[in-house]
């Protein structure tokens, strides 16, 4: 399956631009289905950007985060052609690992 | 709690006796774990009010900042995507969070900042209703707050 993580590294000398774009339902627990029950919470609640080893960002998420999140943030230290790993776990335990080349 | 060595592990500790001792005078049996370890904040997500959030999350209470410029839109159309940033000049931070003040669950998204990472976050998130969306931002062991109010035409919050 194809990754539901995509991320756009951008370095421009001091700081490296983060952009990353994960495919995840997000459902808040407070929706109901064309039936009238409810969809249960489904959400990530933890996804980790690492560079180097030792994490540069970190968020913790509810469930009143959007549908297929969209996160952006900059961090110092890196540069083009370096890596980084994203990786998510949702709470029903399901996880999603990828990395990405710093352009 | 398997603190690493080093500066941090004492931090962490010296943090940890401090939650233990406030833990009596909180309630829910919550404790102002975000600065102390790095373990998803359940207890705070749990929270219904923007108040309780914080005190579960921070385990103290905000002063506003102009020092944190709240980028959000004046009226969203869609509760289900609102595009919220948050930039500031503060230094030393170490984390970042939103909070919806009229959401089921206040808190929507907290973000953790290491050192070399810049103080800005953008995100998306869900609103329910025409409200005020709270920044919070950790820096240098304060806390620090920026408000704004959305309009929302439509909830996003569904049902």
């Amino acid at each position: 399956m194809a990754s539901t993580i995509r991320v756009r590294a951008t370095n421009n000398g001091d700081i490296t631009e983060v952009q990353a774009l994960i495919q995840h339902p997000m459902d808040s627990g407070f929706v109901k289905d064309a039936k009238g029950e409810i969809i249960p919470a489904h959400f990530i609640q933890e996804l980790k950007f690492e560079y180097d080893g030792k994490a540069v960002f970190v968020a913790d998420w509810g469930p009143a985060v959007s549908k297929d999140p969209y996160v952006k943030f900059s961090f110092k230290g890196a540069k083009k052609g370096d890596e980084i790993k994203i990786s998510w776990v949702d709470n029903k335990g399901a996880s999603d690992t990828t990395t990405a080349k710093i352009s | 709690m398997n603190a690493p060595p080093g500066p941090l592990a004492t931090r962490r500790l010296i943090l940890a006796s401090v939650a233990l001792i406030g833990l009596g005078n909180l309630p829910f049996g919550s404790r102002p774990a975000h600065a102390a370890n790095d373990k998803y904040p359940e207890d705070a997500f749990k929270q219904k009010s923007q108040a309780d959030a914080i005190k579960s999350l921070y385990g103290r209470s905000a002063e506003p900042s102009d020092k944190i410029k709240l980028d959000a839109p004046e009226i969203a159309e869609n509760g289900a995507v609102v595009p919220i940033s948050v930039t500031t000049t503060l230094d030393k931070v170490t984390s970042i969070s939103f909070l919806v003040a009229e959401n089921p669950n206040a808190l929507a998204a907290s973000y953790r900042i290491p050192e070399g990472t810049i103080p800005t976050v953008a995100n998306r998130l869900k609103m329910a209703k025409t409200t005020n969306v709270l920044v919070i931002v950790e820096a240098d062991g304060k806390l620090f707050s920026a408000t704004k109010e959305v309009k929302v035409t439509v909830g996003g919050c569904g049902g």
